[in-house]
């Protein structure tokens, strides 16, 4: 037994420190995003770590069981709420995504990331062990899915949507379906990729095309891509040093602060910045799975599994996006683009995770008070 | 894979839970693998193609900016600018940039003061750039000005104030032909150059003249600055500074108060003087006068000048000593006296002349009705008899003549740095063979002896010709000062019969001639001269009878005009001059070509007694040429106004003068089709030469 009082030692240590060196950085970068100045970005986003941090260490001392039953209703919330963004949203930059509360504004499409991973786990860790290879362990799911992914879809928001279904399939591949029926759709969907692009808005078409060929366009469409490369390309491997970029200062790099922070750090910092940063990711990821697989409960493994996967897919979406391998579908990168809504889902997942990580090492101490 | 097992497992939750254990190391996997291509890919863009992207960075960071290089300076013979460069403060618009054009021009017009006319040229200039030319709204500013422009930029895109150097002409108007003009690039130049020079605001390139001709020579090389800009093309701060190389110095063989004085000196006539050193070819002056100011065009003109200029009936916009091409009428008779010389005539030879001869069955008059009765070479040239060449003429022939003219340097296209020059006609059988296809006839070499008919010349062949019978050698004219050239070759003709030739037109100004009004009072220096005068018009049979009408009752484009050509000292001469009064009739003594031209060598000799002279006449004329054309533009611009109906018809004490004015306009556009300048036909010509 350790002379360090339990408490302590039962609190996440590691995580939150990983979290807060990630977050550190973040800010950092915004400082010298807004020209060395803690205004208005670093700020905010350095108060905004700490309240999600606490929020999130906060949820982590929530039962577990609470996720489990309230999963279900609050997808069922979110839903309604998305279908009212539809009838009443407010409009912004083209896209219907923003209910007006009066004292803030809420994009449900936002939550609906964490808890489509809820709701699609609930259902399996409902559906009895033998009925996984069955027709009813598919559509109820697809259902699931469908429905959240739809109503994003047509917003239109193509980077969250796809985020939705990539989130609950995520969770019916961990819940063990079938593999021949991942093989298979994907073959299909590849099929139809050519038709469902002529289904595309023409915005959309542009940024598909243009993401194959930015240079095609590097004032227009491409502009993005083409600028975000170029501030990581000129970074080199040490990078120029912080507070040296140019495309950022400059306003070369639009989106400096918020999707694209990552060509800004890259461009200061340099490769190793970049994957110092990758690196502080995957440790989280790491954990996260981690954490699924120390978890004997079905739900709370597969939601374990499947909230890593929706940060991962922030990540994944966002790196490729800058680094020109997707196209700009406005995916932000957690701790990193400023903003609150991408930093308060993340922060979601991570409280999730630590409440079923807590609830793991108290059932392995069984002795204890708990 | 798991339904390819031929024995199923059974499902259970510990099967279900090794399912999810492995599946979730599979998502792990392709976790890090992703992870790992993403540090990849990063690897690739920022080790691999760092240099291509390093450079693309400094090239969005870095905005390389041209100084565009002062212009050499253009000197007269005796170092005096002819064309220098002045400081000034210029706002110019990028037309490319400009968003909302009409309210930048209207926010420029409120801040700089603009006239009416600016504004107009502006717009117009804005329509017809190709958006990468820079329009210039304004130059010579004053600081205040810049500066109010400079802090109101961020309100007025593709405004682009600077700071550099306007050509500047301080003789004006007097060099306008002779040194053209500089302007900004036409988009033509820079397609066909592709020169980013050409597009850098301020950056003027010769349009006319010298200018156009020694642009490469002129033209220095840009100086070029780099600063850092924000995308928005925010100036951030100046990274290196190269200063430009200015343009080399051009030297003329122009004397400049010569130049300046003739141009003056030529009145409110539509004329020009060449004035050319006898020792060598050099060109001393060559004015053509009216003209533009080489200033206002240099800054961009406004639509309202050049309508003016380019109505009056005067040609401001012609350079007449290079592209005016007149019939030189008895200023070619010394010549021809030359060539009956060379053919073996006697100087002592006489004719009787009676006023008129028979020609076929055309009845040609000597300008004095009743004739001169016996005269020899000397008192045909003097008098100018029209009948004594008549006659001598036909017994040599026309080759003869015209042979010596190509020697004298008529018909001559000489090598000049200018764009263009009209070189005329010495007209011979083989030459209207070949253009007419129609015999050469008596009446063409009667035509020819008296340069009417076919033959033309222009201003500075006609110096060309006085400063060959002056020295008997083939100068050529020439611009650069202490340029290599050759010998001139010789005319290839006796000194003694060039001693009489030069004593027949000392007789012209000195014995009595037709040029009294030549005489230059400089004691020891004697001018040597001839006088002539083109017919523009056909006078018939009918006219003649009851009289010739004076020019004087003439239209304007109707009236004969007055040539004079000569050279000075007659008996060693060192200068040669030609001139010549469009439409100037000899209706007044001070303005006619014999006293101008005379007024014009006396400066070479005596400048303050020339000077003292033209100030006199000058305040007759209304002043010097600047301030007449201010008034001139004032009325124009009155006028148009009045036409518009922006102003109220003149009432009382101001009608007359704004009549005056709208008068000048409508009489300023010539009728269409006129052909007034062209030689009357030949054959229904009839000589008429005093």
């Amino acid at each position: 037994m350790s002379i360090i009082p339990q408490p302590l030692t039962q609190f996440p240590w590691r995580i939150i420190l990983l979290l807060l060196a990630i977050a550190t950085f973040g800010t950092v970068v915004l400082y010298s995003a807004a020209g060395g100045s803690i205004f208005p970005w670093a700020v905010n986003q350095g108060v905004r770590f700490c309240v999600f941090a606490v929020m999130a260490l906060t949820i982590s001392r929530i039962p577990a069981q609470i996720f489990a039953r309230f999963a279900l209703p609050a997808y069922a919330i979110v839903l309604v709420a998305l279908v009212l963004v539809e009838l009443i949203g407010g409009v912004a930059g083209g896209s219907q995504r923003w209910i007006n509360l009066g004292f803030m504004q809420l994009q449900p499409s936002e939550f609906m990331k964490p808890i489509i991973v809820l709701a699609v786990a609930r259902f399996y860790a409902m559906l009895p062990v033998g009925e996984i290879r069955r027709w009813n362990a598919i559509w109820p799911a697809l259902l699931l899915i469908g429905f959240p992914w739809a109503l994003v879809l047509v917003q239109p928001d193509l980077g969250t949507a796809t985020m939705i279904a990539a989130g609950g399939v995520t969770v019916m591949f961990l819940a063990g379906l079938p593999l021949r029926l991942f093989i298979g759709t994907g073959l299909t969907i590849a099929a139809i990729i050519p038709i469902a692009f002529s289904f595309l808005h023409d915005y959309q078409q542009k940024r598909v095309l243009i993401f194959l060929d930015p240079e095609s366009d590097p004032l227009g469409a491409g502009y993005h891509i083409s600028q975000s490369k170029i501030a990581i390309g000129s970074g080199g491997i040490w990078g120029k040093g912080f507070m040296k970029g140019t495309q950022s200062h400059l306003d070369y790099l639009p989106e400096g602060h918020t999707d694209f922070a990552f060509a800004t750090m890259a461009e200061e910092w340099g490769l190793l910045g970049g994957c110092l940063l990758i690196l502080g990711f995957m440790l989280l990821f790491r954990w996260g799975l981690r954490v699924a697989m120390r978890t004997q409960d079905k739900f709370f493994r597969m939601v374990a599994a499947g909230l890593t996967t929706t940060i991962f897919f922030y990540v994944a979406i966002n790196l490729m996006m800058v680094m020109g391998l997707a196209p700009v579908v406005g995916i932000p990168l957690p701790f990193m683009s400023y903003g609150g809504s991408s930093m308060l889902t993340v922060m979601l997942c991570v409280g999730i995770i630590m409440s079923i990580d807590r609830a793991n090492k108290r059932k392995a101490r069984p002795g204890n008070w708990a | 894979m798991k339904f390819r097992l031929p024995k199923r497992k059974p499902l259970t939750e510990a099967a279900q839970s090794f399912t999810f254990t492995r599946r979730t190391m599979v998502v792990g996997a392709i976790q890090g693998s992703i992870g790992a291509v993403l540090a990849g890919r990063m690897a690739w863009i920022s080790v691999v193609q760092n240099e291509k992207y390093s450079l693309l960075s400094e090239s969005n960071r870095v905005n390389l900016t041209l100084i565009p290089p002062r212009r050499g300076w253009i000197l007269d013979r005796h170092g005096k600018p002819l064309a220098n460069n002045r400081t000034d403060f210029r706002v110019d618009l990028i037309p490319q940039r400009v968003v909302d054009a009409e309210n930048t021009i209207t926010q420029l017009a409120k801040l700089l003061a603009l006239e009416p006319d600016d504004v107009d040229r502006i717009r117009e200039d804005l329509d017809k750039s190709a958006g990468f030319r820079p329009v210039q709204v304004a130059d010579k500013l004053t600081y205040d000005q810049y500066a109010a422009v400079s802090v109101r930029l961020p309100d007025l895109p593709g405004v682009a104030p600077s700071q550099g150097f306007s050509r500047h002409y301080p003789a004006g108007a007097t060099v306008g032909h002779l040194l053209g003009y500089v302007g900004a690039a036409t988009a033509e130049e820079y397609k066909a150059r592709k020169d980013p020079l050409l597009i850098t605001p301020g950056f003027k390139v010769g349009k006319d003249g010298l200018e156009r001709s020694f642009d490469r020579f002129l033209t220095g090389k840009p100086g070029a600055k780099r600063v850092e800009v924000t995308a928005r093309g925010k100036i951030m701060q100046e990274l290196t500074t190269r200063p430009d190389t200015p343009g080399r110095t051009a030297r003329l063989t122009i004397d400049a108060g010569l130049q300046e004085y003739a141009g003056r000196r030529l009145a409110t006539q539509s004329g020009s003087i060449v004035v050319i050193d006898c020792s060598n070819g050099d060109v001393l002056a060559l004015a053509s006068m009216p003209s533009f100011d080489p200033n206002s065009f240099s800054d961009g003109i406004s639509h309202l000048e050049y309508e003016m200029l380019s109505k009056d009936d005067h040609v401001p916009l012609r350079n007449k000593t290079l592209q005016g091409l007149y019939p030189p009428g008895s200023t070619v008779k010394p010549m021809v006296g030359l060539a009956l010389l060379e053919a073996g005539v006697s100087p002592q030879d006489t004719i009787t002349c009676s006023g008129a001869i028979r020609v076929g069955n055309t009845l040609f008059h000597c300008h004095k009705r009743r004739g001169h009765g016996p005269l020899n070479l000397r008192g045909a040239i003097a008098q100018s008899c029209d009948i004594y060449f008549y006659q001598m003429a036909q017994r040599i022939g026309m080759d003869r003549i015209a042979s010596m003219a190509h020697r004298v340097g008529m018909g001559q296209k000489f090598d000049l740095p200018f764009p263009s020059q009209s070189y005329g006609t010495v007209p011979d059988p083989a030459w209207k063979e070949r253009k007419y296809n129609q015999k050469w006839q008596v009446y063409d070499t009667v035509n020819a002896t008296i340069g009417q008919g076919y033959m033309l010349i222009n201003p500075l062949q006609m110096a060309v010709m006085a400063a060959r019978l002056a020295t008997g050698r083939q100068l050529n004219p020439n611009f650069i000062l202490g340029a290599e050239r050759p010998e001139p070759a010789p005319v290839g003709v006796s000194e003694e019969h060039l001693v009489v030739i030069r004593d027949a037109m000392s007789a012209v100004v000195n014995g009595g001639g037709t040029g009294g009004a030549a005489r230059m009072n400089i004691p020891g220096v004697m001018i040597a001269g001839k006088t002539g005068t083109a017919q523009v018009r056909r006078i018939t049979m009918a006219e003649r009878a009851g009289g010739v009408r004076g020019n004087a009752g003439l239209p304007f484009k109707l009236r004969d005009h007055a040539l004079f050509q000569g050279f000075a000292p007659f008996d060693n001469p060192r200068f040669a001059i030609s001139c010549i009064i469009e439409h100037g009739g000899h209706i007044n003594r001070a303005e006619d070509a014999p006293m101008i031209a005379s007024d014009t060598m006396s400066f070479l000799f005596d400048q303050a007694k020339a000077m003292e002279k033209l100030e006199t006449l000058e305040k007759a004329w209304g002043g010097p040429p600047a301030e007449r054309q201010a008034r001139q533009m004032a009325a124009f611009r009155l006028a148009k106004a009045i036409e518009k109906g922006e102003a109220p018809p003149p009432v009382a004490d101001t009608a007359s003068n704004a009549a005056a004015a709208s008068n000048a306009t409508t009489a300023a556009s010539p009728p269409a089709g006129d052909e007034d300048d062209l030689p009357p036909l030949p054959g229904s010509q009839e000589g008429n030469a005093p």
